[in-house]
């Protein structure tokens, strides 16, 4: 169990990485999500890894029960990298939308001169 | 409870979602409203500053929820010291955005700025380490929109970028904030400081992995050298109004690294031992080198102050690095100049770039070019660390507070030739932007018909930017009282157990 959690996020956290070291924006946006998916796996894995037990304390019996704050962090992890890959892809959909190029990397030539755009 | 400690959070998260709801269409009154707003920031900030500067800790519970379960806001010194420099760089830049048009060149300026405050404050405000995190998160979202306002296709290629490398930065802080909790069991960073105090000795290596992913992600923010390289890029084609308002941005990494370190991962403590002095100053000495060395090589006025931002970022950390009070209580007080002297040129830089293209090279002369040449010498002479402003005093401090260091000869020499090499590189760019253009040998190969002579800025634009110059002047003549409120914000900064029993409630 907890060999299978470790390597699931390993693995993606891995792959992530290699996708985020692309060059053109779609793989980087897919090893971001990969690495927010490892993180999620991980933030969960935090409270101890328990199976079939409630996230709520047992005041008449004994019985185990699973620490409930990493659930409440993965919430909003998941949210908050649910909007942030939503920005991403809006920003990056009109980046290739206006100069006709998805490369994440810039030129040196690449800087906004207010006075040429203007004219 | 003292309910104006919330006060810098809510104002700006209720007054955003109002501008985009009901001002939607009304850009006059989205104005009014938004200065409106950052006005009664400014007083809120002014009055817990006040409250603040007697010294007691104060905590607000939200929710009512006693410290370690429910989340609290700490006001203390150093976070109304950060709120009121955040509620006094807002106005000049609200200011000079209405009077150039900036906010209406893309839509929902103002609600993204007020946004952004909400998040500056409340990371300046949280007393959890997870609320810091969303705090974080809340700024960053407001930047993205502000980065890539406007638009324009470098811009949006910068911006994608920026979101990259801020989304993998927010990533590291979540794993950093899991190993944290996974070892602690707790998020509250009082709390956090007294789990750690009590760790056995041979338990502690997994907790210096959340140190130091912790410390990387306040370096990402803070643009220390190894991790500064989204910086220049996402400066130099932002909006120069909202990279005027970007360098309080900086400084919430500093800031964080001020918090945490002092309260819980301490030099004394055996997890942590060594991570500032060894690892975070060779790197802030590395930060200056590479800063001033950009501000030489920039062919451009807004790369150019963006590494001044980054140089400016490593005097503030090799400060913050010393960690003992009297460096600490210098690195606030540059925070203050750094930030306010940033901003400035930036908007100097913004003006230039309106008028002449951002390129340092000779070109045709510009309108306004007197007015805006002294403001950029000012500029220069502030952030250059020149007397008669408060980047003097502030370097002075930070050398001062140096003398009894380790290596003390490095940093002096580091500081002293990068503030020579900054003179040099804004002194090059000052002439060639400013002069150059005015001598007779130099013709303009037509270029001078292709750009627009633009309409002479409102005086109001002229009034921002003297306000941030009058900031700059004040905190020079008040450097008395200013080092005076800093050194007691260190002190208390480097007294830790009052916040622990403030938060924690188990002084009464």
């Amino acid at each position: 169990m907890e060999a299978l959690v470790a390597s699931a996020v390993g693995v993606m956290t891995a792959a992530g990485i290699f996708l985020i070291l692309r060059r053109r924006t779609f793989p980087v946006i897919l090893g971001l999500s990969l690495i927010t998916y490892a993180v999620n796996v991980f933030l969960f894995a935090t409270g101890r890894l328990a199976l079939n037990a409630p996230p709520v304390l047992n005041k008449y019996a004994d019985v185990p029960y699973t620490d409930p704050l990493p659930q409440a962090l993965v919430l909003t992890a998941i949210v908050i990298s649910f909007g942030m890959t939503a920005v991403i892809v809006m920003i990056a959909l009109s980046a290739y939308l206006s100069s006709k190029d998805d490369h994440i990397d810039m030129t040196a030539q690449d800087c906004v001169d207010n006075a040429g755009e203007d004219a | 409870m003292n309910h104006w400690i919330v006060a810098p959070i809510v104002l700006p998260a209720v007054l955003a979602p109002f501008i985009v709801m009901v001002l939607r269409y009304h850009l006059d009154l989205q104005r009014i409203f938004s200065v409106a707003g950052v006005i009664g920031l400014l007083g809120i900030a002014l009055t817990i500053t006040a409250q603040a500067s007697g010294g007691d800790i104060q905590v607000y519970e939200l929710g009512d929820w006693p410290a370690p379960f429910g989340i609290v806001l700490v006001l203390d010194r150093m976070s109304a010291m950060m709120v009121l420099l955040t509620a006094l760089l807002a106005l000049p830049i609200v200011l000079y955005a209405i009077a150039s048009g900036w906010d209406n060149r893309g839509k929902h300026f103002h609600a993204l700025f007020h946004f952004q405050l909400m998040g500056v404050c409340g990371a300046f405000l949280t007393g959890d380490a997870f609320n810091l995190f969303v705090f974080f998160e809340v700024l960053l979202i407001a930047s993205y929109g502000l980065m890539t306002h406007g638009g324009g296709s470098v811009r949006l290629k910068a911006g994608v970028q920026y979101v990259t490398y801020n989304l993998l930065g927010s990533t590291l802080f979540l794993f950093a904030l899991g190993t944290i909790y996974a070892v602690t069991g707790t998020l509250n960073m009082a709390d956090i400081a007294v789990r750690v105090a009590e760790l056995p000795a041979e338990d502690t290596a997994l907790l210096r992995v959340g140190a130091v992913l912790l410390l990387l992600v306040f370096c990402i923010k803070a643009a220390v050298l190894p991790l500064h390289f989204w910086l220049p890029a996402s400066y130099a084609n932002a909006p120069l109004p909202v990279a005027a308002l970007f360098a309080i941005m900086t400084k919430i990494g500093a800031y964080s690294i001020l918090r945490v370190y002092t309260l819980a991962f301490g030099p004394e403590v055996a997890a942590t031992e060594g991570l500032i002095g060894e690892w975070l100053q060779p790197a802030a000495l590395l930060t200056l080198a590479v800063g001033v060395v950009g501000i030489l090589g920039a062919q451009h006025i807004a790369r150019m102050v963006a590494f001044c931002a980054i140089a400016s970022m490593g005097t503030l950390l090799i400060a913050i690095s010393l960690f003992t009070p009297q460096a600490a209580a210098a690195a606030l007080y540059y925070i203050f100049h750094s930030t306010l002297a940033t901003a400035l040129m930036f908007l100097v830089a913004d003006m230039v770039m309106e008028r002449r293209g951002g390129s340092i090279a000779p070109k045709s002369p510009m309108p306004q070019s007197g007015l805006i040449s002294a403001l950029f010498f000012v500029g220069a002479v502030a952030l250059a660390g020149m007397p008669p402003l408060s980047g003097f005093i502030g370097k002075l401090l930070v050398l001062d507070a140096a003398r009894d260091a380790a290596d003390a000869r490095a940093i002096w020499a580091v500081v002293l030739i990068g503030s020579f090499i900054t003179i040099v590189g804004l002194a090059r760019a000052g002439s060639l932007i400013f002069w150059k253009s005015q001598s007779a040998e130099y013709a303009p190969e037509g270029d001078s018909e292709d750009v627009p002579t633009p309409e002479p800025l409102p005086g109001l634009a002229f009034t921002a930017i003297f306000g941030a110059v009058l900031g700059l002047v004040l905190l020079t003549l008040f450097a008395g009282p200013a080092l005076e409120y800093t050194r007691k914000t260190a002190e208390q900064l480097f007294a830790p157990e009052h916040y622990i029993a403030a938060v924690l409630g188990e002084e009464g």
